[in-house]
């Protein structure tokens, strides 16, 4: 679907746990998560630490649509 | 003794009635070989006979598939063919789709062997692999001397019911059937002699090779988030409560589109997730963990980004065949360009 959303001319970041699936279908934009059950947040650190890490991944992810990229990059 | 019948399948250009603007016209029949059914004649040699050749446009089988099936299969039926030859279609797309169609409906109808060609990146070749014998061969017609050769001989071996030997041996691309076999050596010793290759930097060959998967170049950055429309997609699963388009938890076949229109955050009361590939359990009480709303609409209401488009889209990604998944994207990714989408986030568990 990543693929297919870029080849009609979308740029497109995908965010997943598992980065070495995400490298191998061919996403470019790539934003690790944090984990299968609770990609964007960790509920064990409880609501408010887990929203933190979420919006702090939201914004990585916008970071990483306003960058340059010439081939799949991974955004750390 | 009596010659073997074949009957070939080709397209209005093969046949020499015009080009693309003649891709239109619907099946017929003509008795004997035309075009590349002269090579087949030659190749098959006295004991076999072409005895018949039906031709139908591209687009009119693309758009009228059932039609078109019914139709060429009477014509074919009338041939009592023993054998079927359909193309080869090199990398016509269209073209690959109904030969591997026609063949794949002849086989089944008349319980004889049937063959095809094309191209390895004909997108006929995913749909039909598990199902026909496709030789490889070159991306033009230019190859059609060395593809029908191959044709040929792989055709006869079936009608005289032959042990079709590997894909290496014959020319077809691998059908996915594994086949035990008594090796030399045995796996630790194979493997070692890979590895000492491998780092000898020697070529090799693998026995499991991986799947190939194709690429695409990534779009341009986006110039300015601030006035950007974003939407999200996810093969997470999410879906209203009820799960309202029965969206499988698995090996999904379909996809689906919700709103968001007003809401400040995927309320658990709202939504559910079906995947059936992770503990659901923190994503029950929280969806906002796959589709994160929450975090979206302040960042918009903080002028972060342009805007949310007021729906997402959904989908299981567990056990789902790359052929759907690339399906559901192609689909989803025209009603995201007209709705002027400038950016996508795609969330996977």
């Amino acid at each position: 679907m990543v693929k297919e959303i870029e080849r009609a001319g979308i740029p497109v970041v995908h965010m997943c746990t598992v980065v070495p699936i995400s490298l191998t279908i061919g996403a470019n934009r790539i934003v690790p998560a944090v984990g299968i059950p609770y990609p964007l947040g960790n509920p064990l650190l409880g609501e408010e630490g887990s929203f933190k890490i979420r919006m702090k991944l939201v914004k990585k992810a916008l970071k990483a649509l306003e960058t340059e990229v010439d081939g799949q990059t991974v955004f750390e | 003794m009596e010659k073997k019948r074949v009957v070939h399948y080709i397209n209005n250009f093969f046949a020499g009635i015009g080009g693309e603007e003649k891709a239109d016209i619907p099946p017929e029949s003509r008795p004997g070989r035309i075009g590349p059914g002269m090579a087949l004649a030659e190749v098959l040699g006295d004991k076999y006979e072409v005895v018949g050749t039906v031709i139908c446009g591209d687009s009119y089988f693309g758009e009228n598939i059932e039609v078109a099936q019914e139709k060429l299969l009477s014509m074919i039926g009338d041939f009592k063919p023993d054998a079927f030859v359909a193309g080869p279609a090199f990398n016509a797309g269209r073209y690959g789709v109904a030969c591997g169609t026609i063949a794949r409906a002849v086989e089944q109808k008349f319980s004889i062997p049937v063959i095809t060609g094309m191209y390895e990146e004909n997108p006929g070749v995913d749909m039909f692999k598990k199902d026909l014998y496709i030789i490889r061969t070159g991306n033009s017609a230019a190859d059609m001397r060395v593809a029908m050769p191959k044709i040929g001989a792989l055709l006869k071996r079936m009608m005289e019911g032959e042990e079709i030997l590997s894909p290496e041996a014959e020319g077809y691309i691998p059908r996915g059937i594994r086949v035990n076999y008594f090796a030399d050596q045995n796996g630790a010793a194979r493997g070692v002699e890979m590895l000492v290759k491998k780092m000898a930097g020697e070529a090799y060959v693998t026995e499991y090779p991986m799947p190939v998967f194709d690429r695409v170049d990534p779009q341009p950055a986006v110039k300015n988030i601030k006035k950007a429309r974003i939407a999200v997609v996810t093969s997470g699963g999410i879906v209203p409560q009820g799960n309202p388009d029965r969206i499988e938890s698995s090996s999904a076949t379909k996809y689906g589109i919700y709103s968001i229109e007003g809401m400040d955050m995927m309320s658990p009361n709202d939504f559910m997730t079906i995947h059936g590939g992770y503990d659901r359990a923190f994503v029950t009480e929280n969806p906002n963990l796959v589709v994160p709303l929450d975090a979206l609409r302040q960042l918009e209401r903080e002028g972060e980004i342009g805007e949310l488009v007021n729906y997402f889209v959904t989908t299981t990604g567990t056990g789902t065949s790359i052929g759907n998944a690339k399906g559901f994207g192609e689909q989803f990714s025209k009603k995201l360009v007209e709705d002027k989408v400038d950016a996508v986030i795609l969330t996977s568990t």
